[in-house]
């Protein structure tokens, strides 16, 4: 099915799902160096963000978390895609200076979506595209 | 949200994938904050500079953009002395990083002045009425409160985007609706230099993001407002205050807070130094040329004990040589570029010494350090003391 959503950085990428019912501050959870999460009290603790179209409430944390997705990126262990339910200055940043593409305004059922479920991320059509939901 | 013709092409890419970027940015907080429309800035003061806090991705980000600032641009301060950062004991490496990064701002035609004061330098950054994208907290407290300009508290990649396009975002502090008092604070005691700092300290903790606005016995001096702004956006957020008589009164309802010399001193007392004090830092914000006065004159005829830094910005110490040169003779230094906060050379100490109410609230957290506070005459004393 196709969900509408909102553009906040450009692009369109295909992958499997990563989903957390909570917000992520990258400073600190998510090792720059290989994209694994390593905050023991999150819930997607010991799981990569590499690879994945990684859906998310939104970001919190210190705001060297947008540098913290550009270094994910150029060390080739960045998410291809993001998903957030409202999108804050930390993620949004991180995001466009690295070139992945980030939606959000979906429905909150989204964070629920089973992990290595195929999603498409269209941010220039504004659409997302999931296999079942 | 609104863009004209020239914004949308910028942001379709039309013009080069650096100002492609730098709109997505701008755009994309702009909705996420509920602006209207893009407006013009007069300068811009780029957060993101100390190696210490963006790292390799930072300066990996900085080094891949093209293109030139289409305003008036400067920095915030670095992680060391750009030029003596060998008697900061500064590592090689982080000394190489470091350059590297101001390097890479100055292609971008970013001025390499790094400074969290900018309008002790060139005060035609900020006029009255003025937008502007400031970055560090006090320069924006001191710009919105003292000077009567407009502006948010930037991130260091949306400072950048802000100066690439000479625009940024209409909300927050840009519309006169945020820009009104929250709380009224009451100070009934006559106040000295060094009680700002102290005062900032307890209002911030209090206020929170709030506005407030104050009544003094009598109008402070600017080196104080800078200590007063400087330390209720470190121990709160705040990044606008009201100081003079005929300021907007905050609207009924508003949280009052009413303090008198007795909470200052109490303040005091619990961060007073103890013998344990091994390095002493000034000028955070950095040091005026009165403030560098005042610190040459307190330390005529003595030797320091331990480190006595003073930070200030190169411009300020380039235009009171003599006055450095009387500082020094102490064997105190007087930095420039940087300041304790966000250098790593302050790793090495384990209690330092501040008259800053700003430094008092950052150094434990960020620098994994005990602070203590007292006035500049006091900070002096426990340098030069001999125990």
């Amino acid at each position: 099915m196709e969900i509408p959503c909102h553009r906040i950085s450009g692009g369109k990428a295909s992958g499997p799902a990563l989903a957390s019912t909570e917000s992520i501050s990258f400073l600190g959870t998510v090792d720059p160096e290989t994209g694994m999460v390593v905050d023991p009290g999150h819930q997607l603790f010991g799981k990569g963000v590499g690879g994945k179209v990684l859906i998310f409430p939104g970001g919190k944390g210190s705001t060297v978390g947008s540098y913290v997705i550009y270094q994910l990126k150029k060390r080739g262990v960045a998410p291809l895609a993001m998903i957030n339910l409202r999108s804050e200055p930390i993620v949004a940043v991180g995001a466009i200076i690295s070139g992945i593409p980030l939606v959000d305004g979906l429905p909150a059922e989204i964070l629920r979506l089973e992990e290595g479920a195929l999603v498409t991320v269209d941010a220039d059509r504004e659409r997302v595209i999931v296999d079942d939901l | 949200m609104h863009l004209s013709r020239e914004e949308e092409r910028a942001y379709q890419g039309e013009l080069g994938e650096s100002l492609r970027k730098a709109m997505e940015i701008l755009v994309a907080l702009g909705e996420i904050y509920g602006a209207d429309q893009l407006i013009p800035i007069r300068s811009v003061q780029v957060a993101g500079v100390s190696f210490k806090t963006i790292g390799e991705a930072g300066l990996e980000w900085i080094s891949d953009l093209r293109g030139k600032v289409a305003v008036p641009a400067v920095l915030n301060p670095a992680g060391m002395d750009l030029a003596r950062w060998r008697e900061m004991k500064i590592g090689e490496n982080f000394a190489k990083k470091q350059l590297k990064v101001v390097e890479a701002y100055r292609r971008l035609g970013v001025s390499p002045d790094c400074t969290c004061t900018p309008y002790q330098i060139r005060p035609e950054l900020a006029r009255r009425d003025d937008h502007l994208a400031w970055s560090e907290s006090s320069a924006v407290s001191f710009a919105n409160s003292v000077i009567g300009a407009r502006t948010n508290r930037e991130g260091g990649p949306s400072a950048l985007a802000a100066a690439l396009v000479g625009k940024t975002p209409r909300y927050g502090y840009h519309l006169e609706e945020n820009r009104i008092p929250t709380h009224k604070i009451a100070v009934d005691a006559d106040l000295e230099r060094s009680d700002y700092g102290i005062l900032g300290f307890i209002v911030g903790r209090e206020v929170g993001e709030g506005v407030p606005r104050f009544r003094f016995r009598r109008r402070p001096e600017v080196d104080e407002l800078k200590a007063l702004g400087a330390a209720m956006a470190a121990s709160g957020s705040v990044a606008l205050y009201y100081f003079d008589e005929d300021a907007p009164d905050a609207p009924k309802g508003a949280e009052e807070i009413a303090l008198t010399a007795e909470d200052l001193r109490a303040v005091r007392e619990e961060n007073a130094p103890d013998g344990d004090v091994d390095i002493v830092a000034v000028g955070c914000p950095h040091s005026s040329p009165n403030e560098l006065e005042e610190l040459a004159r307190l330390l005529e005829g003595k030797r320091v004990e331990r480190e006595l830094w003073i930070c200030t910005a190169r411009r300020i110490a380039e235009r009171c040589p003599r006055l450095v040169e009387k500082i020094e003779r102490s064997g105190a230094r007087v930095f420039c570029d940087t300041c304790m906060v966000v250098s790593p050379a302050s790793d090495r100490y384990n209690k330092m010494m501040v008259n800053s109410g700003k430094a008092l609230a950052y150094v434990p957290g960020l620098c994994k350090m005990r602070a203590a506070y007292g006035s500049a005459a006091e900070c002096v004393e426990a340098a030069t003391w001999r125990g």
